[in-house]
Formats: structure tokens, C-alpha cells, sequence
């Protein structure tokens, strides 16, 4: 700080306090949701202490889900969502990284070609071609499946851009080296390549981990069949229900265990977060 | 863009390639060009026959008084949401910029909840906003103000202009306090030294410099807000109350995939791909030359 101004400080803590406060403030509601009955929370005043219902709530959406509004049990949702999160996560490193060397360590017609093809993923996001997307899903057979729910996202052309950008840093020499003592292009790629990747992969891994969990609206089109539903997509069954009352203790515990897994990921990596949400974004 | 140094020239490099541009080509661009073709075709309700009509769907979409409406709560919506996710993420990175003693610990609380799906968020506030039960529609209440984003269009809106807004403070806020963290201190210092109060030096020194990254944060918000948002609608209003906030990706979901109107829903995802495109080629040509690393 430049001048030591007492008055600036103290209302620069104040508004952050109050930033987190609004920040934290609908988890708390949340959390307090939890742990009592849906009656309780029916009746006003809203309780703003936690109740000692948690361990109902956690069995009844864990174990039953909400079968009367078409919701499979959490357990089963979160376990979806895991594999969908993991297998995008897996799937567009795994083929980031192979199109990225193509790219960087060989001369071959039609390089920039496929370059640019890439690169018009970029412009082509889920959001504007629903219909016919499905309709390619649907005549692969990939309705209702784990394939379907991991492979159609895969393709990434920031994950190229990125490993492209990073491979471009690393020194010729050591390219010559390898080729001096006769190594493959796969062993150069699994030796060295792969290894000087590694803090890349990982910032990576954790911004696509997010992105490959929060996925709503491909799971919405995918699935019929409730025991593919992933938790984000799933709750949306129990936040519609016309007429009748949201079940909203069991609609809180399953929006707190959805959100668990990426929040964990960010404070336990935040410093990989940091790193993969700025380099993607380069 | 190549290495000086690179391997010779064998079949390797294509099988390299061949995942990615397989994906890319079934999933990405066949669609695409699928939904260019349909959105100037006119197909029978039972996908039996079709006609080639060239722009007539996408004339009958600007005379469609719910496509305008539709287009106009999206601008109102995504101004709203990027402008004040913007300010917000500004005001909390330039404080956490300013103080020394727990900025990490500010820092930490206020970037999780970009990791929170929208339709989660988009729960919760529904949850604090429900007119029966909700915290905040309850206190509204005793000031008088009469909350039901179920009936009123404009609370719908507000209510999703909040969740999401709520989620995308973080993603400013980081990428404003990397940016602020980049500016060189000498120059607040010689501005402090002749004089000028923290808020002169914020306005004519700091912000001005800011302006790769507020362009750059302005066109990854119209962005989330035009598309990523779709959850939070989908979850939270379902495009109501009578169409308060059906914006254009619920639009397209809905006349597409629910109303089976196929042209139609094409005409309106090749209108959704030009505003893609356009912002992406807008980041890459003008923004990127300012921004200096």
C-alpha cells in the first residue's frame, strides 16, 4: 500500500467481509437446510440454527432419492457424475495431449489443417447445435450410456493450445539428445515429453474436472434412463415439480453433496486452479 | 507454430491426430453442418418430407414476436449479469489488492463457488427465494414487497440474474486481482506522491490500465451468461413464468427438443453459432493485441 491510511483499510476488510459474507451466506442456508425435516423448514420463522436431522436427510437422498419425483438416489447420481467428470477429464488430456505432439514434433501435409479444425471447436459449444448432436448420439447408440455421456465432449481445443504452447518451451537439445541415442518419437513422447508435462496435466486436470462435473445440459439430452443421471442434472427433477411442495431438505443435502466434490477440488489445488483457469484462458 | 528440430515424416503424426479430429468431426462440425442444412428446411411434423425454403425460417423467426422478446430478455439478462459480476469482482479484487494481512484467506473464501454448477446455484437462491419458505422472500415480505418468481415475471428474472451473477464474482474476481497484481507499483506511488487519494489513483491510473482484462472478462461473461447459464433457467424457472425468462439457449432446447419444430430450432442455433463465432473472433483480433503479458 502506498500511504498507510487507516480509514482505507479498515473499509477495505469491511467490504470483503461483507463480500464473503454474501459469498457464504446461501451455504449456510444451505447446511442449515440439511439438517432438519421438511415440515420444520415449512413452518416460519425459516430456523437459522442447524436442526439434528442431517443423518436422516443424508440417508433418505443417499439411499432413496426422491422416487416421487422421478430422482434415483444420490449415491447413484454422484457415482454417474463421477465417471462422466473423470472420463471427459481423462479423455481430453489423453487426446489433447497426443494431437498437441502431432502438431508441435512433426512436419505432415494438411498439419494446419487439422490445427484449424481444432480450433473451430472452440466456436461450436454444446449450447448451439442440441438437436443435431442428439440426433448423431442417438444413431451411434450412445443414448443412455456411459460412452455417450463422456465421449461426445472430449474433443478440446484449448487443452491442444495449451500442451502446444507448452511443448513449443521446451529446449531443441533435448529432442537432438534423444535422437542422438536412437529414441522412438513415442519413447521421446513417454520419457521426457510426458514428464515435463506433468504440473500442465495437473492444472488441467483440475480446471476439467470441474467442467466435466458441472455438465447440465448434454446429460439433460442423453439420458432417458434414470440410472444415468448425473447429480447436477438430476436435481432439476426435484426442483420441477408442479404440484406439489419442493421437497426442499432433500433438494438442499443433494445440491450440498453435488457441489462437495469440485469445492474440495478447488481448496485442496487452488493453486493448480489459479494456474489451469489463467493458462486456459491465454 | 513448429519445431526446428522434428522427427521425419512417417504415418505417426495422422494416428496422433486421429482421436481428436475424430470427435472433432463426428461430434463438432457434422452437427454443425447438420444444423446450417436444417435451418433452411421446412420438415412435416412427422419428419416425413421436407422442403427447401432457403431463409424463410429465419425470416419467420424475426417476425415472431416471442423470438424478439426472447432476444431482448437475453441482452437485458446478460448486460445485467456481466455488469454486475464485473463490479462486483473488481470491488473485491481491488480491496483484496490493497491489504496485506489475510489476502490469501480472503482470496480462498471467495473463489469457490466457481466451482458450484449453475443449476446448483441456481437451487439455492431458489431456496432463499421461495415464496413461502424463503429467508430472503420472507424479509422482503415484512418491508412489504410481495415476492413470487413463480407468478411475476420480473422477480423470475431477478432471481436468475442473482444466481448467476453469485457464481461468476470468483472468476472476475481472479482474474481482475492477477491483473492488478501486474500493475506496476511505482506508478501508484508517484500518482500518491503528487497527491492523488485512493480513488483519483483507482479511476485515472488503475482502471484505465485495467482495460485488457475488463475487455477480455467482458467477452467471457456474454458468453457465460448467453450459454453456460442454461442450467440455472432449465433448473430453477423453466423459461417462466409465461416466458419471463425463456432466454435464446432455453429457447432452442425448448422449441427443439420439446416443441420438435426442427427448422426453427436449427434457424436459431445458426443464429446462436454467429454470436459464437463473432465473440470469439472479437477476443482473438482485438482484445489479445492489447493485453501484454
Amino acid at each position: 500500500m502506498v500511504e498507510n491510511n487507516r480509514w482505507v483499510k479498515f473499509s477495505s476488510h469491511l467490504i470483503l467481509l461483507l463480500g464473503i459474507a454474501a459469498v457464504v451466506f446461501p451455504i449456510y442456508i444451505m447446511v442449515i437446510a440439511t439438517t432438519h425435516t421438511g415440515p420444520a423448514l415449512q413452518r416460519p420463522p425459516f430456523p437459522l440454527l442447524p436442526g439434528d436431522q442431517f443423518f436422516e436427510n443424508m440417508k433418505l437422498v443417499l439411499g432413496e432419492g426422491l422416487s416421487t419425483a422421478g430422482a434415483p438416489p444420490v449415491a447413484l447420481m454422484m457415482f454417474n457424475s463421477m465417471v462422466m467428470a473423470l472420463g471427459i477429464t481423462i479423455g481430453k488430456i489423453a487426446i489433447s495431449l497426443l494431437s498437441a505432439y502431432a502438431i508441435v514434433y512433426f512436419r505432415f501435409p494438411f498439419r494446419m489443417f487439422f490445427f484449424w479444425l481444432i480450433f473451430i471447436t472452440l466456436m461450436l459449444p454444446v449450447e448451439v447445435r442440441i438437436l443435431p448432436t442428439y440426433g448423431v448420439a442417438s444413431s451411434l447408440n450412445l443414448l443412455n450410456s456411459y460412452v455417450g455421456l463422456t465421449l461426445p465432449l472430449i474433443a478440446s481445443a484449448t487443452a491442444t493450445f495449451l500442451f502446444r504452447q507448452f511443448f513449443l518451451t521446451i529446449p531443441d537439445e533435448l529432442l537432438e539428445a534423444a535422437r542422438m541415442d536412437g529414441a522412438s518419437p513415442m519413447r521421446f513422447f513417454w520419457d521426457v515429453v510426458l514428464p515435463l508435462s506433468r504440473t500442465n496435466i495437473a492444472a488441467l486436470f483440475v480446471i476439467l474436472f470441474i467442467y466435466g462435473w458441472n455438465q447440465y445440459l448434454w446429460p439433460l439430452l442423453v439420458t432417458t434412463d434414470e440410472r444415468y443421471y448425473t447429480i447436477v442434472m438430476g436435481i432439476q427433477r426435484m426442483l420441477n415439480v408442479s404440484d406439489t411442495v419442493p421437497v426442499w431438505n432433500a433438494i438442499m443435502t443433494t445440491a450440498m453433496l453435488g457441489m462437495i466434490p469440485p469445492v474440495i477440488v478447488v481448496l485442496l489445488m487452488q493453486r493448480l486452479f489459479v494456474k489451469g483457469l489463467v493458462e486456459t484462458e491465454k | 507454430m513448429l519445431k526446428r528440430v522434428h522427427f521425419r515424416r512417417s504415418y505417426l503424426p495422422y494416428l496422433l491426430v486421429l482421436p481428436q479430429i475424430a470427435v472433432t468431426l463426428v461430434f463438432f462440425i457434422w452437427p454443425a453442418a447438420q444444423a446450417l442444412y436444417q435451418s433452411l428446411l421446412i420438415e412435416d411434423a412427422f419428419g416425413l418430407s421436407y422442403e427447401f425454403v432457403w431463409f424463410e425460417n429465419f425470416i419467420a423467426l424475426f417476425r415472431d414476436g416471442n423470438y424478439l422478446h426472447s432476444f431482448r430478455i437475453t441482452i437485458v439478462f446478460s448486460a445485467a449479469v456481466t455488469f454486475s459480476a464485473m463490479a462486483l469482482g473488481l470491488c473485491f479484487a481491488t480491496m483484496a489488492d490493497r491489504v496485506i494481512r489475510g489476502s490469501s484467506v480472503y482470496k480462498t473464501l471467495l473463489v469457490w463457488p466457481y466451482a458450484v454448477a449453475p443449476a446448483l446455484a441456481g437451487a439455492l437462491w431458489a431456496f432463499m427465494f421461495d415464496p413461502t419458505l424463503g429467508i430472503i422472500s420472507g424479509f422482503l415480505k415484512t418491508v412489504g414487497y410481495d415476492w413470487d418468481h413463480r407468478l411475476d415475471g420480473t422477480d423470475a428474472m431477478m432471481l436468475i440474474i442473482v444466481a448467476a451473477t453469485w457464481k461468476q464474482i470468483s472468476y472476475n474476481f481472479l482474474f481482475f486481482l492477477a491483473g492488478l497484481q501486474a500493475i506496476p507499483k511505482s506508478l501508484t506511488e508517484a500518482a500518491a506522491i503528487d497527491g492523488a487519494g485512493p480513488f483519483k489513483r483507482f479511476w485515472t491510473i488503475i482502471f484505465p490500465l485495467l482495460s485488457p482484462t475488463t475487455f477480455f472478462l467482458m467477452v467471457v461473461n456474454v458468453v457465460y451468461a448467453f450459454f453456460e447459464t442454461f442450467g440455472i433457467v432449465h433448473a430453477v424457472t423453466a423459461g417462466g413464468p409465461s416466458r419471463a425468462t425463456s432466454i435464446l439457449v432455453y429457447k432452442v432446447y425448448r422449441d427443439g427438443f420439446v416443441g420438435l419444430d426442427l427448422g426453427g430450432s436449427a434457424a436459431q442455433s445458426v443464429i446462436l453459432m454467429a454470436i459464437v463465432i463473432s465473440l470469439t473472433v472479437f477476443q482473438f483480433r482485438y482484445i489479445e493485441k492489447k493485453v501484454q503479458y
